[in-house]
């Protein structure tokens, strides 16, 4: 097995194509995702990133490029594209719209049906599934339309969770939530990642989220991938990030102005433990602290 | 988009700012409703063609390419196709072709024509009406025409804000049932294959969320409104209200010139229909 997963060939879509109104929404993407990360995607609302993503589970067919899923193009055998959605699951924005069935555990299983498991497997893909969201299991026999805001939200990732996808994909998986639902949320996509071992790609204009989960960066810009490089890196280029309409972590830019002022500090500083690391010992040299 | 829903043309409306965008939405809506009326009280081909040019002047100035009339068109033509054929065989005249029983006459082909280039100019007109007026200005223009039928308790008011608001859900509501739809089809939803049964099932996973979505937003909806103090038409004045201006005058004086146009042909010439 290679080390790239997935990968794009000179991607491009257009929206509203022959109309007055066509746009390039992705514009000749070539990247290359690697088995096993977990990968950001950041980008101002309108950067293509949501179309990207949706034609990565051939959802979208592209207007020219490929999508290159295990180094075979996805639209080969345009009949065989759900066997694609299956192994590449995508969990869509406020994915708790999508809920339909009469209990949670049957909604849970719509995708693994679809994929015509048994139903002994089904159980269990349904079980571990809300595990790894948190989902207790006295809730799997409720309506859907009982639960509260944030468990609709988590038993709707189970539903994807459930299919077991080798790539994982989720669209602003928090948004909406308080702050506390969203570090829970996002302490349990890590920790399913951890223990899959599978790929997760996690879309998000929220570079604070991006910065404490995931290992690379893809930076997408009207339309255009700018930026895939790892986390601290991309971070490191501020102004460019900023010219984009894109804040870095508040730790980051701070850090990044004090370098800029000539401090001996890192530039792709993401947390406020890794800052401390850096400003304690030049504190110590200067006497300032013991 | 999905191709299902991209298929669905509605809110044909076309930003411009030509004369007939500017014109007042009552009077449009009114003269449309009198041309369609004319192509009916026309009924020889003079009076007719002074309907069909007076089709081409409103489609010139209405500034809409003519790609978008032929378009609108292209929606009738079995219709058209449909009723010229049947008129064929009806009408008298000098025999022109004999299949079995049927015969097709001279004014069997007039007849034909004549019924098709009607309901093609009947098209044309209120096309000129849906492109360059917005479906706002449309429900404020008819909620303003049908205030006469107050007297007959008709709550007109609540007629256009019902209109005006499914008009405006449309679009949020054909962006919801394609999301929907991708985020079934993410967990291997199967809406392109299968049978009819099979097909109807599938509808299912898109058509309970949307019903559940669509009462969420009418119930904020609604929560909205009434935190403005929304409380029915009584006493409600229009941020933007209708004006009539020199240019609807002109509108109107020269389509009262055709329309007369069309009567004295109709009455003086010989009708069509023999």
């Amino acid at each position: 097995m290679s080390e790239i997963i997935l990968e794009t060939r000179d991607l491009t879509y257009l929206y509203g194509k022959d109309t007055p109104f066509q746009k390039t929404a992705v514009d000749g993407v070539s990247v290359s995702i690697r088995r096993g990360e977990f990968l950001g995607v950041i980008g101002h609302t309108g950067s293509g990133k949501s179309t990207l993503i949706q034609q990565f589970n051939g959802l979208l067919r592209p207007a020219s490029g490929q999508v290159l899923l295990d180094g075979k193009d996805i639209w080969d055998e345009p009949r065989k594209i759900r066997a694609v959605r299956f192994r590449v699951g995508m969990v869509f924005q406020y994915p708790e719209h999508q809920l339909f069935e009469e209990t949670v555990r049957q909604d849970i299983s719509f995708g693994p049906r679809n994929m015509e498991l048994s139903e002994e497997e089904i159980a269990k893909r349904v079980a571990s599934a809300a595990e790894f969201t948190g989902l207790k299991p006295e809730l799997l026999d409720k309506s859907p339309f009982e639960l509260s805001g944030g468990e609709k939200r988590r038993a709707a990732i189970a539903g994807v969770i459930a299919m077991d996808p080798d790539v994982l994909i989720l669209d602003e998986p928090t948004a909406g939530l308080d702050p506390q639902g969203r570090d829970q949320l996002l302490d349990q996509i890590v920790s399913y990642h951890r223990r899959r071992h599978n790929t997760v790609i996690l879309v998000s204009h929220s570079m604070e989220d991006i910065a404490r989960v995931a290992d690379r960066a893809l930076v997408m810009n009207s339309g255009k991938a700018v930026m895939l490089d790892r986390i601290d890196r991309v971070f490191s280029r501020r102004a460019e990030l900023e010219s984009m309409g894109l804040r870095v972590p508040q730790i980051t830019k701070i850090m990044s102005l004090l370098r800029e002022k000539g401090y001996p500090v890192n530039a792709g500083v993401l947390t406020v433990d890794q800052a401390l690391d850096d400003l304690i010992p030049l504190l110590r040299k200067r006497g300032c602290i013991r | 988009m999905h191709p299902l829903i991209s298929d669905i043309t509605l809110g044909q409306f076309l930003p411009g700012k030509s004369v007939l965008h500017r014109m007042d939405a009552r009077v449009k809506i009114a003269l449309t409703f009198l041309f369609i009326l004319f192509i009916f009280i026309a009924n020889n081909f003079p009076s007719l063609g002074l309907m069909v040019l007076l089709a081409a002047v409103s489609i010139g100035l209405s500034g809409v390419p003519a790609r978008q009339y032929l378009k609108s068109l292209k929606a009738v033509v079995f219709v058209v196709l449909l009723t010229s054929v049947l008129n064929l065989f009806y009408g008298g005249g000098r025999l022109l072709l004999q299949i079995g029983f049927m015969q097709i006459r001279t004014g069997g082909v007039v007849n034909s024509v004549f019924i098709a280039v009607r309901i093609i100019s009947l098209i044309l007109f209120s096309s000129v009406l849906t492109f360059t007026t917005s479906p706002t200005d449309l429900t404020d223009a008819l909620e303003r025409i049908m205030k006469p039928l107050k007297f007959f308790h008709i709550k007109v008011h609540e007629i256009a804000m019902m209109m005006t608001i499914a008009l405006r859900f449309v679009p949020t509501l054909l962006e919801e049932t394609d999301k929907i739809m991708s985020a079934q089809k993410a967990r291997g939803a199967d809406l392109e294959s299968g049978g009819f049964t099979q097909r109807i099932r599938a509808l299912i996973p898109i058509l309970i969320p949307l019903f559940v979505s669509s009462f969420r937003r009418a119930y904020e909806l609604a929560m909205a409104m009434e935190c403005r103090c929304y409380r029915g038409g009584e006493g409600r004045t229009k941020m933007k209200s209708l004006h009539m201006t020199r240019l609807d005058g002109a509108a109107i004086a020269f389509s009262s010139a055709v329309c007369l146009g069309v009567v004295l042909c109709a009455a003086l010439l010989p009708s069509v229909f023999g």
